[in-house]
């Protein structure tokens, strides 16, 4: 047979075209080389570890597309195979491809998840209280990492008076784990750190597996030093997030829950200072105020002030008694005023005044007390209460019948 | 008691917080009070030199466990 190139390929087109398994399969594969064409097509590469596939998918099923493949991906493409006869290329025309491996990632991860929560790694009183002043900083991710230029800037912000100590490993590919397992183990022989960050920036899953791999959770968890892992973005768990003593949602964020800010500290030291002079002043006063209270017991004990103090005593007695006397001295006057009531109800003159007369001898001036005694013709007197008149006694009777007829 | 000027900012501020509560406590003689004031005061600002002057030091550990700067 004699043909030109393009009889020949056309040819061996036809062979993929008439083979009817060929015209309609499912391949499995990583992503590389993809290529998104202005044009609107696809073009990408499957490959797995023993052979490569070209690959295009056209615009009208990239319109029906939603998942957009990255290289490094695992997926299952399907399509035909088909020959592109300018390159001599067979590939495969895709009219639906699908990302695999996230359904089988998220059962491994669930399943190494249950196995070490069995055993209880992920316990809270595991977790290793993290330090106050962290004065060393382990840091265990890619040099290059725009998440370890990340965590430098917190921390010259935050906690400049630290020291980092990078241990630098890869954290992402087939060699990430090993690397990340060598790079605590390092850090750990050292001994010199106060706390390990690990820590890496965001990506895919898959870019982020090596934190859920299972020697990596281990070493984590065996840590002598305490971890805090940040890694991905805050909606990102890994295993070594639940192994770890403290998971922050960023590696920033892993900084920031490391350290104390230096403002605090500033603060702290700037109260500190003030509470010294304020406790020294308060001790001050304290004797200040002890000794005038000393100075006032003296007052208080001399004796000047005790003859003050008498004295006081004195005038208040005096007080008293001047008090009690006038009381006194009222009672008296009240009971005089009565007194010279009743006497003068029984004064002579009172007397009189009710119509009573007193008779005198005029010559001697002494009472005539006894009918008896008086004598007709002797001269008396009678005394009214409004002035006397001068008599004399005509005749006696001395009652005797009243006398008799009475006794 | 050591030299201040060697003492780092966590062991100032440590020793700093022990002299308070000695002092807090208010059994100390005038001239004891004074004195740790006194050695407090230079402490407090041990601990705000060191802040003012604190510049993040990084280094990185080699695969020989050896401890070299990072530039």
């Amino acid at each position: 047979m004699n043909y030109t190139v393009a009889e020949l390929t056309e040819q061996i087109r036809q062979m993929f075209i008439e083979n009817y398994w060929l015209q309609d399969v499912t391949v499995r594969g990583e992503i590389s080389n993809m290529k998104r064409a202005s044009s609107g097509h696809w073009y990408f590469t499957l490959k797995d570890d023993k052979a490569q596939l070209r690959g295009a998918m056209w615009r009208s099923s990239v319109s029906l597309q939603q998942y957009v493949p990255e290289n490094g991906a695992q997926v299952e493409a399907h399509g035909y195979i088909d020959l592109y006869a300018p390159r001599g290329e067979y590939q495969l025309i895709a009219d639906f491809i699908h990302p695999i491996g996230i359904g089988d990632l998220y059962a491994r991860f669930e399943q190494l998840k249950a196995r070490l929560e069995a055993e209880d790694l992920f316990d809270a009183d595991r977790k290793r209280p993290l330090p106050a002043f962290p004065t060393r900083i382990g840091v265990v991710t890619s040099r290059e990492a725009a998440a370890f230029q990340d965590v430098q800037n917190v921390l010259r912000r935050r906690f400049p008076l630290a020291e980092v100590i990078l241990s630098p490993t890869a954290v992402q590919g087939e060699a990430a784990p090993g690397q990340i397992v060598a790079a605590l183990d390092r850090l750990n022989q050292y001994g010199k750190v106060d706390v390990i960050l690990l820590i890496r920036g965001g990506g895919s899953i898959e870019d982020l597996w090596a934190f859920n791999d299972e020697a990596v959770a281990r070493a984590v968890a065996a840590s002598p030093i305490p971890i805090i892992s940040g890694v991905g973005h805050e909606t990102d768990f890994t295993i070594v997030d639940f192994v770890s003593d403290l998971r922050a949602p960023t590696p920033s964020a892993a900084a920031e829950l490391a350290t104390p800010n230096i403002d605090d500290l500033r603060y702290s030291v700037a109260s500190a200072q003030a509470n010294l002079t304020a406790i020294l002043q308060a001790q001050v006063n304290g004797l200040r105020d002890d000794l005038d209270n000393a100075q006032r017991a003296m007052r208080h004990l001399s004796p000047v002030r005790q003859i003050a103090s008498q004295r006081q005593r004195i005038d208040d007695w005096n007080t008293r008694l001047e008090r009690v006397q006038k009381v006194r001295l009222i009672t008296l006057r009240e009971r005089l005023t009565s007194r010279t009531a009743a006497l003068e109800a029984a004064s002579p003159q009172a007397i009189l005044a009710r119509g009573y007369a007193i008779v005198t001898y005029s010559a001697s001036g002494e009472r005539v007390r006894h009918a008896a005694d008086a004598q007709p013709g002797e001269a008396i007197t009678v005394q009214l209460h409004d002035g006397d008149l001068n008599a004399r006694i005509e005749d006696k009777d001395t009652h005797e019948h009243y006398r008799r007829t009475l006794f | 008691m050591s030299t201040i000027d060697e003492l780092s900012f966590e062991a100032a501020y440590a020793e700093l917080e022990t002299i308070l509560e000695q002092l807090e406590s208010g059994e100390l003689p005038l001239e004891d009070s004074v004195a740790l004031f006194e050695r407090g005061r230079k402490l407090s600002e041990r601990c705000q030199t060191l802040l003012d002057k604190a510049e993040l030091r990084v280094n990185q550990l080699t695969g020989s466990g050896d401890v070299e700067p990072l530039t």
